[in-house]
C-alpha cells in the first residue's frame, strides 16, 4: 500500500477544514525547496519561476464532502445538512467521523423509509452512540463538520477510499512535481492545493486572481461508465488518463485539450476522451479568470464518487503523473 | 434611543425598492448618514457606498446589506386595464392573492385579483394554487389607454404593508430582509472606527447577489460582514430540527449556508466576544439560502467573510415579524466586535 496515498485519503479535511491537509502537503514537498504561499481562502500554491515563459497554474482540490450538524435532539440524535454534493442513499448506513475523533452511523427513519425512493437527506440522522443530548454535547455541537469514515485498502491493481476525490489529484500533483523538480520546465509553474471546490469552486476562482495564469490545467477525478448496467459514460477503469473535452461547468479550452491529447500520444501513454454530463472541477472557475484563461483538465477515473468506497486504479494514476510529468518537461 | 432606532426600520420598510428599483432607500440611507460618514458612491449598478476613514491604517471593513426587495413588477398591460405581473425574487405564489400593493413610482394602488370564492368551484378552492401567472393587478382603470403616462411595463410592484408593533416587543412589516441589515450597518457607520469601513448598501442581491459582486470589486476589504434579515421558522408544524432560527433568540451567526462557508476564524471571534458581553447569539441551523457575503468572499484574492442576521418571520411574503432585542443585540454585538478587531491579531 501506498502510504503517501493513505495519509492523503486518510487526512481529515471537508470543505473550508484543510489546515490537515495542506499540512501533509506541505511536509512532502519541503524537500523540494519550492516557493511557496497560503492566501486568504487557504489556497496552498508552490512557484517554480521561469522568467519570460507562460505561467501555467496547475489545481487540484484538498477539501473532501461532508455533512455539518444542524440540530441535536433530545435523544442525542444528530441531524444534519450536505457539505458538497452527497447522495442520501450512498450516505445510509455510513460512518461519519468529526474531527475529535467522534464516529457515527447514518440511519434512517425507519417507520416511513423501507426502502430508497423518494429518500432525503432531511430524513437522516446521525447516531454517535450517545444516550441523550447532554451526552451527545460532550463530543459535538451545532455546526461541527465530519466526513465519511472510509478505509484505504487496495484491491488488485486499485484502491478504495473515501475522499480519492481528490487527494488523488493531490497525489499526482505532488508526484509531478517530484518527478519534474530541478528540470528544465517548459512554463513559469503554479501548483495550486486548492479549498472549497466541493461548495462551488471557491479556492480555485480567487487562487486564480491571485496568479493570473496564461494557462491552466485541472488534476480532478470523473465518473465512470463501466460497471454492471451503468449510465453511459464512456469512461472506464484502467483505461488511462481522461482527457476532458466537455463538463457541466465547462468544455474545455481546445488548444489545451490538443496538447494533452499531442502529449500523451507522442509519449505512448493510453488514454481515454472525457465527455461528463454531470459535475464540474477548479478548471471551471480559472478559465473564467479575469480575461480568460486555456484551460484543460486531467482526469483520474474515479468509480462510486463521493461515497464512502470510492475506486481509482493505479495504471490510470501513474498514466496522469506521467502525462503532466510530459506535459512540463521541456 | 429606541424610538429613533424604530422610526428608522419604519421609514426603511416602507420605503419601496424591488431588484433594480432600489433608489428610493439609497436616499433615506444617505439622509440618514449624511453627518457620520466622509463620503458616498454610487456605482455603475447603482450599489451606494458610505466611505469612513478610508485614509486610515489596519485592514479595511466593509459592512454590508441589501437595500432590494422581494416584489412584483408589470409585464404587461390588458386591453381592460388589468396587469399582469412577474416576480422579482422568490415568492410562493400562494401569498400573492388578495394583497393591497403599491404600483411604479408614484405609488399607484392596486389590489391583486382573485374571482370570488362564490363563483369558484370547490375543486378550485380545494386543489389548486393559483400561479403568478393567472394573477392581475387591479388599479381601477377601465382601459389601457387610462393608463397610459401612469404605468408603464417594468415598473415595480410592492407590497402595501405598513410598518407597525404589537405584542412584547415584536415588530411587523415588510421587507425587514433586508432593511433591517440596512439599518443596522447605518447604526454601525454612525459609530466611529480606527480602521477604514466601507459601508456598502447592494442593489439586486434578491436576483442572485449582482450588486455585491461588483461592489466588491471596486473596494475589496480584507474584512466583511454581512447582514441580513434570515429565516425564522419557530413555528407550529415545522419539526423543531428544521427551524433554522429563533425569534428572541439573539444575532444569527451563519457557518454554511447554500452559497458558502464562512470564516471559522472570525466567526469563533465574534462568538467570543458574544460570550464576554453575554449577548445572545445563535447558529443558523440549516445549510440553505444564500447572500451577498458568497461573492464579497470571491473578490479578487478573497475575502474573510462573515454573514449574520437578525432572524425574520416569515420573510419573502407581503408581511413579517422580528423582534426589536434581536435588532438591538445585533447592533450591540457587532459595535463590541468591531471594538475588539483593531486590537485582534490579524
Amino acid at each position: 500500500m501506498n502510504e503517501l496515498l493513505r495519509t492523503l485519503t486518510q487526512t481529515w479535511g471537508p470543505t473550508s477544514y484543510e489546515e490537515g491537509i495542506r499540512g501533509v502537503i506541505t511536509h512532502e514537498l519541503d524537500s523540494l525547496h519550492m516557493d511557496s504561499r497560503v492566501d486568504t481562502l487557504g489556497n496552498l500554491i508552490y512557484c517554480i519561476p521561469a522568467p519570460g515563459k507562460p505561467k501555467l497554474l496547475l489545481s487540484a482540490h484538498m477539501d473532501q464532502i461532508g455533512i455539518i450538524v444542524t440540530h441535536i435532539d433530545k435523544d442525542g440524535f444528530l441531524r444534519f445538512g450536505a457539505v458538497g454534493g452527497l447522495d442520501p442513499y450512498k450516505v445510509l448506513g455510513h460512518r461519519f467521523v468529526f474531527a475529535n475523533g467522534t464516529v457515527g452511523v447514518a440511519a434512517v427513519e425507519s417507520k416511513e423509509h423501507k426502502t430508497l425512493e423518494h429518500l432525503t437527506l432531511d430524513k437522516l440522522f446521525l447516531d454517535i452512540g450517545a444516550a441523550s443530548k447532554d451526552d451527545a454535547l460532550l463530543h459535538v455541537a451545532v455546526g461541527d463538520f465530519a466526513v465519511y469514515a472510509g478505509d484505504c485498502v487496495q484491491v488488485g491493481n486499485r484502491v478504495t477510499s473515501a475522499a480519492l476525490d481528490d487527494r488523488i489529484g493531490c497525489y499526482v500533483l505532488i508526484e509531478a512535481l517530484k518527478a519534474a523538480s530541478g528540470k528544465e520546465l517548459n512554463y513559469e509553474t503554479y501548483a495550486m492545493f486548492s479549498v472549497q471546490e466541493e461548495i462551488g469552486i471557491k479556492g480555485a476562482k480567487v487562487g486564480a486572481w491571485g496568479v493570473q495564469p496564461d494557462l491552466a490545467i485541472a488534476l480532478d477525478v470523473t465518473a465512470w461508465g463501466d460497471t454492471p448496467e451503468s449510465y453511459v459514460l464512456d469512461i472506464g477503469l484502467g483505461k488511462g488518463p481522461a482527457i476532458k473535452v466537455k463538463d457541466a461547468g465547462m468544455v474545455a479550452t481546445p488548444v489545451v485539450r490538443d496538447l494533452l491529447i499531442e502529449t500523451a500520444r507522442k509519449h505512448d501513454i493510453p488514454f481515454q476522451l472525457e465527455v461528463l454530463q454531470g459535475g464540474t472541477t477548479d478548471a471551471a472557475a480559472i478559465q473564467t479568470n479575469a480575461t480568460g484563461v486555456p484551460t484543460g483538465v486531467i482526469s483520474i477515473p474515479d468509480r462510486y464518487v463521493h461515497s464512502a468506497s470510492e475506486m481509482v486504479d493505479l495504471g490510470d494514476v501513474e498514466g496522469c503523473i506521467k502525462l503532466l510529468v510530459a506535459v512540463l518537461l521541456k | 434611543m429606541e424610538q429613533t432606532r424604530i422610526e428608522l426600520l419604519k421609514k426603511l420598510t416602507e420605503a419601496r425598492g424591488i431588484s433594480g428599483h432600489e433608489d428610493e432607500v439609497a436616499i433615506i440611507l444617505r439622509t440618514e448618514l449624511e453627518e457620520h460618514v466622509d463620503r458616498f458612491e454610487r456605482d455603475a449598478i447603482k450599489n451606494l457606498f458610505a466611505l469612513k476613514g478610508m485614509d486610515k491604517p489596519g485592514p479595511s471593513v466593509m459592512l454590508n446589506a441589501h437595500m432590494d426587495e422581494v416584489g412584483l413588477y408589470v409585464i404587461h398591460i390588458t386591453k381592460e386595464g388589468y396587469l399582469r405581473i412577474g416576480k422579482a425574487g422568490g415568492i410562493d405564489d400562494r401569498l400573492l392573492l388578495g394583497k393591497k400593493v403599491l404600483v411604479g413610482n408614484d405609488r399607484l394602488p392596486g389590489v391583486t385579483a382573485i374571482k370570488a370564492v362564490h363563483l369558484s368551484t370547490h375543486e378550485e378552492i380545494e386543489n389548486t394554487v393559483v400561479k403568478v401567472d393567472d394573477i392581475v393587478v387591479d388599479v381601477g382603470a377601465k382601459s389601457d389607454k387610462e393608463l397610459a403616462g401612469k404605468v408603464a411595463i417594468g415598473d415595480q410592484i410592492t407590497f402595501d404593508t405598513a410598518f407597525g408593533t404589537f405584542g412584547e416587543g415584536y415588530l411587523v412589516g415588510k421587507a425587514f430582509d433586508d432593511r433591517v441589515g440596512c439599518a443596522v450597518v447605518v447604526e454601525l457607520l454612525k459609530m466611529d472606527w480606527p480602521f477604514p469601513v466601507i459601508g456598502m448598501f447592494s442593489t439586486q442581491e434578491e436576483v442572485g447577489t449582482k450588486g455585491a459582486r461588483v461592489g466588491a470589486w471596486r473596494y475589496t476589504p480584507s474584512i466583511s460582514i454581512t447582514v441580513e434579515g434570515t429565516i425564522a421558522a419557530d413555528i407550529g408544524e415545522v419539526k423543531d430540527y428544521q427551524e433554522v432560527t429563533n425569534l428572541g433568540a439573539g444575532t444569527v451567526l451563519t457557518i454554511k449556508d447554500g452559497g458558502m462557508i464562512t470564516d471559522h476564524r472570525l466567526r469563533n471571534q465574534l462568538i467570543e466576544v458574544a460570550k464576554a458581553n453575554g449577548l445572545p447569539w445563535q447558529f443558523k441551523r440549516m445549510p440553505a439560502g444564500g447572500t451577498d457575503a458568497r461573492s464579497i468572499q470571491l473578490a479578487k484574492t478573497g475575502v474573510r467573510a462573515l454573514a449574520v442576521a437578525v432572524p425574520a418571520r416569515y420573510i419573502h411574503s407581503p408581511v413579517s415579524l422580528i423582534k426589536f432585542c434581536d435588532y438591538e443585540n445585533t447592533v450591540s454585538l457587532l459595535s463590541k466586535f468591531l471594538a475588539q478587531l483593531a486590537t485582534m491579531e490579524a
